[in-house]
């Protein structure tokens, strides 16, 4: 990390200040809108084919929105994917010395990570919850199986892990393509279809989501956890390279 | 009352916990408090009543970002601890 100091330092504080406080300055002067969205949310609410109003606006009002969010998500994890050094992981996957008591913890809380998934998919259409919270929710339970070793690494994903990469977008895009073909617009469901519609985009959303998130953080780049790894090759190996350089 | 003290206290450790995140000079002690600051900010939305946000900050702000930025951080000083191991015998 490289200091800077001298007046450079100081212009940079000021100029620091006087665009934080400028910020504060405009969020203040910000006039409040006098119609409120939340009405119009309101309103069309039983057009939307849910009856949660985020929902609503996630999925139906301004679904464009998601749809790019998921492509987002996707281009991101495939440049996590990209820049993975070559090579295989040079730590062994199965933690040998896992404790008994990690173990029994995992078998108790992945189910019911996996439930708390589900009902968060399912609730989304009527309360609070929906694709995006129960894709996290899986893939936080997948970093917890990767972290204590049970489920392995990868060097690049595998035909399953691919699909589940794209469903998400694939099966997006095809529900909001599909009412082109009907003479109207992009993303434009009819009332009847909706519920439908959103449900099936919401669960595909879930599965990508979730093997997008815990691809970004198992493949990111060979594993190098201390509590995982015995390790001792690998820094001998390293000493060994150091000592003849 | 007991709610706009809850609010108020819970603004200003905020902000503490963020200016202390950026200001610690460890990367461990960073990426703890932001995991902290992650965890109240989950509060501080289920205050405003946005229950959606506070479930997505939890478990992608917190527990997500948490646990790339844990792995980032045992990289970085990982790789210090062989270098100095590597120097220390030649």
């Amino acid at each position: 990390m490289s200091a800077v100091y001298g007046p450079i330092r100081q212009i940079a504080a000021a100029l620091a200040w006087i665009l934080g406080i400028g910020l504060i300055a405009a969020i203040v002067s910000l006039s409040r809108p006098d119609f409120g969205l939340a009405q119009l949310v309101e309103a069309h609410l039983e057009q939307s084919g849910v009856r949660h109003p985020v929902t609503a606006v996630l999925l139906n009002y301004r679904g464009y929105d998601t749809l790019l969010e998921i492509a987002v998500l996707l281009l991101a994890v495939l440049g996590i994917l990209a820049f993975r050094p070559p090579g295989p992981a040079t730590i062994p996957d199965a933690a040998t010395d896992s404790s008994p008591v990690l173990a029994a913890l995992n078998r108790l809380i992945v189910p019911l990570i996996v439930l708390a998934a589900g009902y968060l998919l399912w609730a989304g259409a009527h309360r609070p919850g929906g694709a995006f919270q129960a894709g996290a929710v899986l893939a936080g339970g997948g970093v917890l199986l990767r972290l204590t070793g049970t489920i392995p690494s990868f060097e690049s994903p595998n035909a399953w892990l691919r699909v589940c990469l794209v469903v998400g977008l694939g099966v997006f895009l095809a529900v909001a393509a599909l009412p082109l073909f009907e003479g109207s617009r992009l993303l434009e469901y009819r009332t009847a279809e909706a519920a439908m519609a959103i449900l099936v985009v919401e669960s595909a959303l879930t599965v990508s989501i979730a093997a997008i998130l815990a691809t970004a953080f198992i493949g990111a780049a060979p594993p190098r956890i201390r509590c995982l790894s015995p390790s001792r090759p690998a820094h001998s190996a390293e000493g060994e390279r150091a000592g003849q350089s | 009352m007991l709610g706009e003290i809850l609010d108020f206290s819970l603004a200003a450790i905020l902000i503490w916990i963020a200016w202390r995140t950026m200001a610690t000079p460890n990367l461990f002690n960073a990426v703890v408090l932001f995991i902290a600051f992650g965890l109240l900010m989950t509060l501080a939305w289920v205050r405003l009543h946005a229950p959606d946000i506070a479930l997505a900050e939890t478990a992608i702000g917190t527990g997500l970002t948490g646990a790339l930025m844990l792995d980032a951080v045992a990289h970085i000083t990982g790789k210090r601890g062989r270098r100095r191991a590597g120097r220390n015998p030649s």
